[in-house]
């Protein structure tokens, strides 16, 4: 496998493309014929569901469940509304793949959210974007007027007689939100506070009726599904893995940004392809699933495989697909206590574990950073984490307590020698 | 205490996009449309939003604070938000952010005396291949982030 | 029905049911916080967690539903290490102030802790400390003290209707509060104490007062409204300092309100009357229960004798128990008087319903209705606990229809109202009648009025349901025309196959009746015993010339009788045109009986001693006719009293209640012109107790009671300013009262409430009235 990738991609492939967010050039390139097809031939919910069974298309949003598996949960003959919600909340810290797909292939989402719609029998949909991109909450809207103004929205789609509406909803600063239900709440003019599950959102979802909520590269794969068949997605990654997954690449690498790649793809590739580690140091660690997922040392990772099965055998999770990068300048326990920070921040305060838990764990982890750490504050902390994880609403609970077992685990006598002499062992 | 004709049309598109019933939902467009024309939301702005979409003003207070975005205070003219977070923090971030500080002589969540600048550390923007970053009144995003760059875009801000 | 077993007991569980409710049923306690059986589920203290089988992690009781073969271990050592966890939690920022909390000694944390808190705390950061918040004059906080189980905020958006409090903020930083310092108005909000599981909002007028352990609670009964909640007194040194709710769920659930429970504030009074006094030479002296006695009775028979029994007038108040106003009209009859009433308030006597006035169901059945017509009721003011059953109702998709005289803000959803000015009610309701005629009801009394569309959509909606209930509140009781308004609202519901009920005022309404405290056949009611004046008056716990229908002529009667005899507890006012007072023991201080609204006889016995020399009313009475020789007067206790009273018991009186009226021709159909005053009773001007309880009086509504109030087109109309002294003048009397806006109110409706003693020269509590500029 060479440092570029030349494949098939799903997602970002407009960026070959002059003006990559036209609806000229997504029309030009196939765009639109999927929903037009499935219009025309009425094609029933069932073979559509099947097809995306088929693809082996897993949640790109960091849960990784399998979308024809939550979208055959919508009730089928329910009286009543439906919607269908995209969660473009990306606030994952090292994730930053999504707002690629709204700014340079909008209408492909757009398609997407359409056949949801169609297949789940929905009456309007909402794309929640992170609020910190503002200026894709208007761009995306620009591209509804697009869609809206040659047919593919509003009324009587396609001549179809089927109507159907988008519309985008921002947050406004508050990681929880991306959160499924929390994004909900947000969604009907509430405090972003996750609820209690069950009952699901397929059940008891928006305003109370049945939704389904995909994040954007999921549903935005649809189209290409639709186009291509499942199988075809399927083959672009591996078994259970279909697909290619963009990989967001950050921290001490040369060339940061977006990679779409088959999953499946050796990470030591991808890290090629990101132009290696920055100015020649040496690969220290690595959280290849976004914040929430457990670090994982360079060796166990330079041998593993960027798919959901590979990553979670290694101990970590395949997430979000951010992958950041660390490299032997970086000291461990500063990169937690900014990681605990960012959780004992967005806490959304309303379950005691967590509440009460992140800020704890944070103030101790700042203490050891800043040289008043005690001997027994690891284990400390390992008991606060295993008294928050699996006993929270939510799982940013969950999230919170990821990086600190992970760093004490395989980085130890780092957090270890920061109690004892009061300093950095890395002369960062 | 009301708004402008244009962000009452601002608000009402926004409270089109949801059922009848559900005016509430369009509560966190309300206030930002309510905090650009305003500057920040005082409480008298807050009730009138609340009023505005038939909802409890605690309710909407709650959402005015649930938000980072949202300013309860007075802030200065031009509000730069740094994103600090881990990846950010990798590419540069500290350095940015010590350099705005250093340069403008306040902290995180201060002003200048002038009332020209407010400094605020933000939380992952979900941009970070592009960090150092920063936000220019929430709206704006400046990528890349160096020295020189930050020079260029404060003399820009007047 | 699922089957579940939780620690090796199992049961059969309605489906739907949570492990918590199933342990409930079987007995045994999963500790627990947010979790309240009155509130949605929040599921946010994490204290419930339980360890489910083939569950990968402990769940929270309180919000998982039973599946069939649910095997649950609530005390395993999984599910008692996750409970110990959230308890560190939930202390490691709290401020374990216990010895300077008035919780202390009752609070689930406390209580929790002691099973479930670790040892040495393993927390050695600072602490959160969280700002004090302003709730009013009712609710005191300590907010740091408080661990986020939103029960409070549920509370407000659930039961009371209203979101006072909120949760602003994020994360650790999330605090209860209201908007801003805006106070807390519910008349329920009382009830947030209750639900706090820790010291964060606890009672302002109890604050440091005692500590829970050295209070003794007493079980009674609510004297003000109606519904005769049950609440406990809680009693030191002989004194009652604070007042709790007692379940009932047949009544008040687990509510209490405000005026429930901060009337006791009155019992400690330094207006209480202590001792008995007599007026000599124009000044009070007290003088001991012997001689009292026998100048009362020896000046009564003087009257008597000279100018015949029906010289004198027996008033009392329908806050005073069965046993006493059993005696009291038995004294008045005895003496050959049958000029006895307790209809103090009303200013319409005419037409009367063949049975005792009640609500004509039991108080549980209000939740269960499919639609309503509220007749003149201020319902949120007059039975707070009613509007809050009523707001379930609505909840349960009820449709509430309103003909009243103020567009109240009932918090809950009103599916069509009529609102009229006072003299225009008798026409709204007529509307509602003619309008069920023209869609074809069978109805018998349906004058001929013009019909608005209100009318008709609301006539519609009493045509629809299955469940339906037409009240009539206190307002249509006192208005000029009652029994006009009462013929109408059985002629609808008669038509509309709903039950005609009437919400009785106050806690003894029914019992008054029932023990016959009303004129005889040729005896004057209570407007008939000020219009012609008498020459005496025995007054038992009532204050005329506030409660009057016509203030200015009970306080003329008052003042010129030669003699008049006032059985109080308190001196104040009594004491502007008493003779001779005789101090009785309050609520609380005598044992005795209620009837409710709905028929409910309540006995209770005294929770603390009469104060001072007080003596209780029932007992008093007796040596009145003692003192006159009469026979019957020889009951040793109250409850034989109560036998005599009412002798077959709660069984029998159900059959002498009725609302039947017959005999009423309705002809007040025209609405008069110009500005006329709303006389209304505000929620704490209802008795003597709710007059003297400060911190009542020092809520919103409390002010305002005491204040003139229009709507904001009238004032403006008028060139006046809000919350600014006007001049105002009802029949040739004139005063100056502060005046505030209230939208609520029609047009050209001042309301000036009765019972305002800057007021009483106005007299009736309806009819013209006029605002001026000072
Ligand atoms: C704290 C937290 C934050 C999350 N943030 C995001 C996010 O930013 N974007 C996203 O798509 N999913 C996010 N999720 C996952 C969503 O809850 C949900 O699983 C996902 O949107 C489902 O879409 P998918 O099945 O297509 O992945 C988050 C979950 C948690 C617990
Ligand atoms: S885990 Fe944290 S974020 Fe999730 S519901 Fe609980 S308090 Fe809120
Ligand atoms: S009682 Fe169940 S979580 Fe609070």
């Amino acid at each position: 496998m060479s440092a570029t990738y030349t494949g098939t991609k799903v997602c970002l492939w407009t960026l070959d493309h002059a003006d990559p967010a036209s609806l000229e050039t997504y029309v030009a390139n196939g765009g639109y014929s999927a929903l037009k097809k499935i219009l025309a031939e009425k094609t029933p919910a069932e073979q559509i569901i099947e097809q995306v069974k088929i693809s082996a298309l897993r949640g790109r949003g960091g849960a990784g469940f399998p979308t024809g598996l939550k979208w055959s949960f919508m009730p089928r003959n329910y009286q009543g509304d439906k919607y269908v919600v995209c969660n473009t909340d990306e606030g994952e810290p090292g994730t930053f793949k999504d707002r690629d797909i709204v700014e340079y292939n909008p209408h492909q989402l757009i398609e997407g959210m359409i056949i949801a719609g169609y297949t789940l029998g929905a009456k309007a949909g909402y794309n929640y974007i992170h609020g910190e991109i503002f200026e894709l909450y208007e761009s995306w809207e620009k591209a509804l007027e697009e869609a809206r103004a040659a047919g593919y929205l509003g009324k009587n789609i396609c001549g179809s007689g089927w109507d159907y509406d988008l519309h985008a909803h921002h947050g406004y600063g508050a990681y929880v939100c991306g959160e499924e239900t929390a994004l909900l709440e947000s969604l009907e003019g509430k405090k972003g506070q996750p609820r209690f599950k069950p009952p699901f959102p397929a059940s008891y979802g928006l305003y109370g009726k049945p939704t389904t909520i995909n994040n954007t590269e999921t549903l935005a794969s649809i189209p290409w599904i639709m186009r291509h068949g499942g199988q075809a997605f399927l083959e672009l990654g591996k078994p259970n893995n279909g697909g290619t997954k963009i990989f967001s690449i950050s921290g001490h690498v040369n060339k940061p940004g977006n990679y779409e790649i088959p999953l499946g793809t050796p990470f030591a590739d991808l890290l090629e392809m990101a132009g290696g580690v920055r100015n020649g140091h040496k690969l220290k660690a690595v959280i290849p699933g976004g914040s929430s997922a457990p670090v994982l040392p360079a060796e166990i990772m330079m041998d593993c495989t960027l798919d959901f099965d590979a990553i979670a055998k290694a101990g970590s999770m395949l997430g979000s697909g951010a992958v950041i990068v660390m490299d032997e300048t970086t000291c461990m326990v500063k990169a937690l206590e900014r990681l605990s920070y960012f959780y004992f921040e967005e806490s959304c305060g309303q379950c005691t574990p967590c509440r009460e838990g992140t800020g704890w764990m944070y103030r101790v982890v700042h203490r050891i950073e800043h040289g008043e750490g005690r001997p027994e504050d690891l284990d400390l902390l390992m008991d606060v984490g295993r008294n928050i994880s699996g006993r929270t609403i939510c799982a940013l609970g969950d999230a919170a307590v990821g990086p600190v077992h992970s760093f004490i685990k395989h980085f130890r006598q780092e957090f270890e020698h920061h109690i004892a002499h009061k300093r950095c062992m890395v002369g960062a | 205490m009301t708004l402008s004709a244009e962000s009452l049309a601002q608000i009402d598109k926004e409270i089109a996009k949801y059922p009848a019933n559900q005016k509430q939902s369009a509560v966190m467009s309300a206030l930002r449309i309510a905090q650009l024309e305003k500057g920040w939301l005082s409480p008298e702005t807050i009730e009138f939003v609340a009023q505005y979409l038939g909802m409890p003003a605690i309710a909407a207070y709650e959402v005015a604070t649930f938000y980072n975005m949202y300013e309860l205070e007075p802030c200065g003219r031009h509000k730069i938000t740094v994103c600090t977070n881990l990846p950010c923090q990798l590419q540069g971030a500290d350095t940015v952010a010590d350099y705005l500080k250093r340069k403008l002589g306040i902290d995180f969540g201060e002003t200048t005396p002038d009332g020209r600048f407010t400094l605020r550390e933000g939380e992952c923007f979900g941009a970070c291949g592009s960090g150092p970053l920063c936000l220019h009144n929430n709206h704006k995003m400046h990528t890349h982030l160096t020295p020189e760059t930050v020079d260029k875009l404060l003399d820009e801000l007047k | 029905m699922p089957v579940i077993t939780i620690d090796d007991k199992e049961i059969e569980v309605a489906s739907g049911a949570t492990v918590m409710d199933a342990a409930r049923e079987l007995g045994i306690y999963i500790p627990h916080f947010c979790y309240h059986k009155k509130l949605s589920i929040a599921a946010n203290c994490r204290m419930c967690l339980v360890e489910v089988e083939k569950a990968a992690k402990p769940l929270p009781a309180c919000a998982t539903p039973v599946t069939d073969g649910m095997v649950v271990r609530s005390h395993s050592d999984k599910a008692v290490q996750a409970q110990k966890g959230v308890m560190e939690f939930l202390l490691i920022n709290h401020p374990l102030d216990c010895p300077i909390c008035d919780q202390g000694g009752e609070c689930m944390l406390q209580d929790i802790a002691m099973g479930y808190g670790g040892v040495a705390s393993r927390y050695v950061e600072p602490k959160r400390v969280v700002k004090e918040k302003d709730l009013g004059p009712l609710v005191a906080t300590d907010m740091t003290r408080c661990i986020h189980c939103s029960r409070c905020v549920r509370f407000g958006q659930e039961i009371a209707g209203i979101m006072e409090l909120g949760m602003p903020g994020r994360g650790e930083f999330t605090e209860v509060m209201p908007f801003l310092q805006h106070q807390v108005n519910s008349e329920l909000s009382g009830n947030v104490i209750d639900l706090c599981p820790v010291g964060a909002l606890t009672s302002k007028p109890f604050r440091y007062n005692a500590r829970p352990w050295e209070l003794s609670r007493r079980k009674a009964v609510s004297p003000h409204d109606g519904l005769g909640s049950n609440l406990a007194l809680h009693v030191k040194d002989g004194r009652v300092l604070r007042a709790t709710p007692v379940e009932n769920e047949a009544i008040n659930e687990c509510w209490l309100s405000d005026r429930d429970r901060y009337s006791y504030q009155a019992l400690n009074s330094d207006e209480r009357l202590l001792q008995p006094m007599v007026k000599d030479g124009g000044h009070w002296v007290e003088i001991d229960w012997h001689k009292a006695l026998v100048q009362a009775a020896g000046s009564l028979k003087v009257i008597r004798e000279t100018h015949g029994a029906e010289a004198i007038g027996f008033l009392a108040s329908p806050h005073q128990t069965v046993e006493e106003l059993y005696l009291f009209q038995k004294l008045a009859r005895a003496l050959g008087c049958e000029n006895v009433d307790f209809r103090i308030d009303r200013s319409d006597f005419s037409g009367q319903p063949a049975g005792v006035p009640w609500l004509g169901m039991p108080v549980a059945e209000l939740n269960n209705l499919d639609r309503v017509l509220l007749v003149g009721s201020s319902v949120r003011k007059e039975q707070p606990l009613v509007a809050g059953r009523l707001r379930q109702a609505v909840k349960a998709g009820a449709e509430l229809n309103v003909v009243h005289v103020a567009d109240d803000d009932l918090l809950c959803r009103v599916a069509n109202k009529l609102i009229a000015k006072p003299s225009g009610l008798v026409n709204a309701l007529a509307q509602v009648a003619k309008a069920l005629q023209e869609a074809g009801a069978a109805i018998a009394e349906a004058p001929d009025v013009a019909v608005g569309a209100e009318a008709r959509a609301l006539a519609a909606s009493l045509m629809s349901g299955a469940k339906k209930a037409v009240l009539l509140g206190q307002l249509a009781q006192l208005h000029p025309h009652a029994a006009e308004l009462h013929a109408l609202a059985q002629a609808i519901a008669k038509a509309t196959g709903a039950t005609l009920g009437v919400l009785a005022a106050s806690a003894n309404s029914v019992g008054a009746g029932l023990v016959d405290c009303l004129p005889g056949p040729d005896g004057l009611h209570a407007a008939g015993m000020f219009t012609q004046p008498r020459k005496a008056y025995v007054i038992l716990g009532a204050e005329p010339d506030l409660g009057a229908g016509d203030t200015a002529a009970a306080h003329q009667a008052l003042e010129s009788a030669e003699l008049v005899i006032a059985l109080s507890p308190f001196k104040t006012r009594s004491m502007d045109y008493a003779h001779v007072m005789l101090p009785i023991a309050a609520f609380a201080e005598t044992a005795g009986s209620f009837v409710s609204m709905e028929g409910r006889l309540q006995s209770f016995r005294a929770a603390v001693p009469p104060q001072g020399e007080a003596r209780p009313a029932w007992k008093v009475l007796r040596v009145l006719g003692n003192q006159f020789g009469l026979d019957g007067f020889d009951q040793d206790t109250a409850e034989q009293v109560l036998a005599e009273a009412l002798p077959d018991g709660e069984a029998g009186l159900k059959a002498r209640l009725g609302n039947e009226m017959s005999g009423v021709t309705v002809s007040h159909l025209a609405a008069a012109e110009g500005m006329e005053r709303l006389g209304d009773t505000p929620i704490y001007q209802l008795d003597l107790y709710t007059r003297r309880a400060p911190a009542l009086q020092a809520t919103e509504d409390g002010l305002a009671g005491h204040a003139a109030a229009a709507c904001g087109s009238l004032i403006a109309r008028l060139g006046l300013a809000t919350d600014k002294p006007v001049k105002v003048r009802q029949n040739g009397a004139e005063t100056i009262m502060k005046l505030i806006r209230d939208d609520s109110l029609p047009d050209n409706v001042v309301r000036v409430p009765g019972s305002l003693p800057a007021a009483v020269m106005f007299g009736t509590r309806f009819g013209p009235i006029s605002l001026e500029k000072m």
